[in-house]
């Protein structure tokens, strides 16, 4: 009996060590290759390793943006078990502050579990020393060295530069995460936007041995496992058109006014200057705004974050005259030496409305040449007149008026070219929609709903310099990758205004010369332009902010400040061979000669006078100098805070 | 005598010879020392490696090893007849002291198990495992075999009642290797077919009726059990970490000191209860048929010794030390291969710590004693 029984139970031990068995070889043989990969995956982690961002600098090789070592604080969400509450006891030690919580929150939450969230960047070493002694306290959170940007000029030429910020939740909509990895900044605006994908390069990475706690480790047992890692290749460098020599002259010029100054070589479309003032410090943004900070230079009267350059719309003022001037004689309207009576009013026959010209107005029979120098508002109400809304509209046009310049920085506003289609579209009441003549002879100089940019004027000012050719506004005009290899782009030639004699281009460049010289009669910008060492050939301008009531005389004392009008000067120099095409606007300023064109001066003597004051000779056409710039940094390694603590 | 001095031959004949005659007077059974030497051994390579190159742990191993080598010697030597009637003794000394726990034991890891005597701490649930299936063995000896009802109600009395301190500690998985030892032997007494299907019905009746009254934790292991990927990183993650460690070993291993699960500390409990996923990232399939195949040479030895022995009570007692032994071997693969619920049983003689290795050394003992009173041919 016991020995049958023992037998039975023996053999039922026997059938469930083959079942045993078979469960063995389900799992070490059918499945294994599964579960090769999941053991692989517990214990090979992938760290990035952040590219260095390219560094950008002038044309002359002068750093504008370039990378630093910071401290910040870095978080990876799976290791955390309470966000909430290490969040909250960050801020109780004074790390993080409590408004940024929320989005905080929000980043953490939309980001992969296992990569470092950056929650604090650029830490003090007082910071960095009341964390370290705390780490204990915060698994999951450590202190990094990384990479951040610097802008060593602060706000010199911020409006072009941009800047980068922390990478939002918008952000991570539209950016490949794995490529951001480890990386806590990315271009907001300007040039750091525009240029991200060639600034950013590509991430490294490299495996890492982790334990389950998911510390990293060197050995694993016996055994160092071979893992692999690949080298970042860091961003691409640009080179800038810009001079900062001659931006820093710029916004010393201009400094005391809202206001902008664009500087174009007209031969390629280089931006050399590019001046919006008040600017702002970008390194404020690379290191983490804070609201208190934001609100400030948002609410600020003076709206330093608008970019007047590009996003500042003005009416042009008297700077229409001679594109104006050049369409009456392209359409055979008027001839150059046709004089033309002028007295200091205007009307339109069969209306009561007075246009009353300044005390300054030349008086008299005016040619074009004098008209233009001497900026004649009732011989152009007159030439306005004449032409009609239509042919001046489809001029206009052909010379960029309404129309973004496409300089290679987004945010560009078009500015405004009002035509009767587009009132129609524009307006609602009927009687709007309609287009008056009056508001043809506003258009004559500049007023009504014409609207342009100062970088708009200044690429217009480039295509009268060159006689019809004009090109896309560059503020990159070379890319320089890693190994030192620099590729110049190419300048974009817009396709340029033909039908337009060399004799009627010549008509109006003399005239605009006559604006700053004093001769037979005295032009509006001669004053500035007294004993240049050049010739230039300019156009004062001055916009008006409110409409004078019929019958009230303008006084600049007695209007409040930010309706007076503001003052425009366009000019390109030397005349006979331009080098450099530009456009001043000072806000709220007053007369465009007295106002803007002495800015243009100093600009313009800083770029065409050597030391002696003698004008520089052209350099040769066709080959962009390589700029002598600083050799790249090798990317640092990443110091962890056990490095340093 | 069965030897006889063998006065020529080979210096390895003769060594030989000289070793079986120390282990006769020892009364000691070579092949099945031979067998738990080898499972040791191969348990302290592992351990070595599942500790992570701790000395302290193999060094303590070995002290318990020693100890229980001592225990097994000196159990060996006791007459079979002399255990028998003290049997009752040791059962009621056992249940003492599960009351003594269950009052004023001491608490470690949320269980009270132990009982602390100065620097030792002794769980009298260990105890238990060999008390246990003695007192059923002890209850059968004289009686008529296959058990009458009332004799399969004392039995069910005997072994319910410490199994039931046990399980309050709680230590469920003790108390089920407890209820196997006693089952085992009520099995081998020769229970009828319909009887153990009837029984069987209870158990589920039962296992309903437990449900109500477990831990949190018990019953978590339960269903963690019945659905493992539930909560990977809690109450799953013991099975899904041993399940990869096995899996990846493959059939040659990672190698010993070599399995990233064991190493990196992925896998939980590994140089204790799921030191037997160790094994299987480390020597693969290869090295776990292995361990199995001892084992069950073991178990084959020790059964045959069991059907040797004389009386009722050394062939009950014997059967069952033999067969729990196996019992928890199977147990123990079952869990760390996600074949049956994860209960605390360790793996015989590998796992690191416990009493264990001292209750199993001293159950061979016995079992070596019995074999020891047996039937002479010719005597």
């Amino acid at each position: 009996m016991f020995d049958r029984r023992a037998l039975v139970v023996g053999a039922l031990m026997g059938l469930a060590t083959l079942g045993l068995i078979a469960r063995l070889i389900l799992l070490q043989v059918v499945r294994h290759e599964y579960y090769s990969d999941l053991s692989q995956g517990n214990r090979v982690r992938t760290e990035p390793i952040p590219a260095a961002r390219g560094l950008i600098l002038d044309r002359n090789g002068e750093v504008v943006a370039a990378n630093q070592p910071a401290y910040q604080l870095e978080l990876v969400p799976e290791e955390v078990a309470d966000l909430g509450d290490t969040l909250a006891r960050l801020v109780a030690l004074g790390l993080l502050r409590s408004d940024q919580i929320e989005e905080l929150k929000r980043t953490i939450e939309s980001s992969r579990s296992f990569d470092s969230v950056p929650i604090r960047l650029r830490m003090s070493d007082d910071d960095v020393a009341r964390f370290a002694v705390r780490r204990f306290e915060f698994p999951g959170i450590d202190i990094k060295t990384r990479q951040t940007r610097w802008y060593p000029n602060g706000d010199l030429a911020v409006h072009a530069l941009g800047y980068v910020g922390a990478i939002s939740e918008q952000d991570l909509k539209h950016i490949d995460r794995a490529d951001y990895a480890g990386t806590a900044l990315i271009g907001k605006l300007g040039v750091e936007s525009t240029y991200e994908d060639q600034l950013h390069g590509k991430n490294g990475f490299r495996e890492v041995l982790v334990n389950a706690q998911g510390r990293s480790v060197e050995r694993q047992g016996a055994f160092v496992p071979n893992l692999r890692t690949r080298a970042p290749s860091a961003g691409e460098d640009l080179l800038l058109s810009v001079d900062l020599k001659l931006q820093r002259i710029a916004e010393a010029a201009l400094v005391g006014h809202r206001g902008a100054v664009v500087a174009l070589d007209p031969g390629n479309g280089d931006v050399l200057a590019l001046v919006s003032l008040p600017g702002f410090d970008p390194n404020l943004f690379a290191r983490g705004i804070t609201p208190g900070e934001y609100n400030a230079l948002a609410n600020d009267i003076d709206a330093p974050l608008l970019n007047r350059a590009l996003r500042g719309a003005y009416p042009s003022g008297s700077t229409i005259k001679p594109v104006l001037g050049l369409a009456a004689l392209t359409d055979h309207a008027i001839t150059a030496d046709t004089k033309v009576f002028c007295n200091a009013v205007f009307s339109l026959p069969g209306s009561r409305h007075v246009w009353r010209a300044d005390k300054d107005e030349p008086r008299g029979y005016l040619d074009m040449p004098e008209a233009i120098a001497r900026s004649s508002d009732v011989y152009f109400y007159r030439l306005a007149s004449t032409l009609g809304i239509d042919r001046i509209a489809a001029f206009l046009e052909r010379f960029g008026y309404g129309q973004p310049t496409g300089i290679d920085i987004g945010g560009e506003k078009a500015g405004l070219l009002p035509t009767p289609e587009w009132k129609r579209k524009a307006f609602k009441r009927p009687d709007e929609k309609v287009w008056y003549p009056g508001e043809t002879v506003n258009l004559g100089i500049g007023q009504g709903y014409l609207l342009v940019t100062p970088l708009q004027l200044a690429h217009i000012a480039g295509t009268l310099a060159e006689r019809g050719r004009g090109f896309r506004p560059r503020l990159v005009k070379g890319v320089r990758d890693a190994a030192g290899h620099v590729q110049w782009l190419a300048p974009a030639e817009n396709a340029p205004i033909t039908g337009v004699s060399a004799a009627d281009w010549s008509v109006v460049i003399d005239a605009m010369v006559g604006t700053t010289h004093c001769a037979r009669y005295c032009g509006t910008g001669w004053v500035a332009f007294k004993g240049a060492a050049y010739e230039a050939a300019g156009k004062t301008g001055t916009a008006q902010v409110y409409t004078v009531a019929q019958g009230a005389k303008y006084n600049a004392k007695t209007v409040p400040e930010r309706l007076r009008d503001h003052a425009w000067f366009i000019a390109f120099a030397p005349a006979e061979a331009p080098r450099i095409a530009i456009a001043v606007l000072v806000e709220n300023a007053g007369f465009g000669a007295s106002n803007a064109a002495p800015i243009a001066r100093k600009v313009m003597d800083a770029y065409l006078l050597d030391a002696e004051g003698k004008v520089k000779p052209a350099p040769p056409p066709g080959v962009p100098g390589a700029p002598a710039a600083p050799a790249r940094a090798a990317p640092p390694a990443i110091i962890t805070a056990a490095d340093h603590t | 005598m069965i030897y006889e001095e063998v006065p020529y031959g080979s210096r390895t004949r003769r060594t030989l010879t000289g070793a079986a005659q120390v282990l006769f007077a020892l009364k000691i059974d070579g092949p099945l020392v031979v067998g738990l030497g080898l499972i040791s051994a191969f348990g302290l390579v592992v351990l070595y490696s599942a500790s992570g190159q701790s000395g302290k742990v193999v060094t303590a191993t070995v002290m318990r090893l020693v100890l229980g080598m001592v225990a097994m010697l000196l159990l060996a030597r006791i007459n079979p007849n002399f255990l028998r009637r003290m049997t009752p003794w040791v059962y009621a000394a056992g249940i003492l002291l599960l009351l003594v726990v269950a009052v004023a034991g001491h608490t470690g890891l949320g269980a009270t198990r132990w009982l602390k005597l100065g620097p030792l701490r002794f769980q009298p649930s260990e105890l238990m495992k060999l008390a246990v299936p003695m007192t059923c063995a002890w209850y059968l000896h004289e009686r008529a075999l296959p058990p009458s009802v009332v004799s399969l109600g004392a039995l069910a009395a005997i072994i319910l009642l410490p199994v039931g301190l046990v399980a309050i500690e709680p230590d469920l998985g003790t108390a089920a290797l407890i209820a196997v030892a006693g089952a085992l032997v009520i099995v081998l007494a020769g229970l009828r077919v319909r009887v153990m299907v009837a029984l069987l019905a209870i158990a589920v009746a039962c296992a309903w009726f437990g449900w109500s009254f477990m831990h949190d934790y018990q019953r978590r292991r339960v269903l963690t059990f019945l659905n493992p990927q539930n909560d990977p990183l809690g109450a799953g993650y013991h099975i899904i970490q041993s399940q990869i460690a096995i899996g990846s070993g493959g059939v040659f291993g990672k190698g010993w000191m070599n399995g990233s699960q064991a190493q990196l500390e992925f896998l939980p409990e590994r140089s204790t209860d799921f030191i037997f996923a160790v094994v299987g990232e480390e020597f693969g399939l290869l090295g776990l048929l292995l361990l199995l195949l001892v084992y069950l040479f073991v178990v084959a030895r020790a059964i045959y010794l069991a059907t040797q022995t004389q009386d009722t009570f050394a062939r009950l007692l014997a059967g069952s030390i033999a067969l729990t032994f196996f019992v928890y071997v199977l147990i123990n693969a079952g869990m760390v291969t996600g074949l049956l619920p994860v209960v605390g049983v360790p793996l015989p003689l590998v796992s690191y710590g416990g009493s264990q290795v001292v209750t199993l050394l001293a159950g061979f003992g016995i079992l070596m004693a019995l074999y020891s009173r047996r039937k002479l041919v010719g005597s």
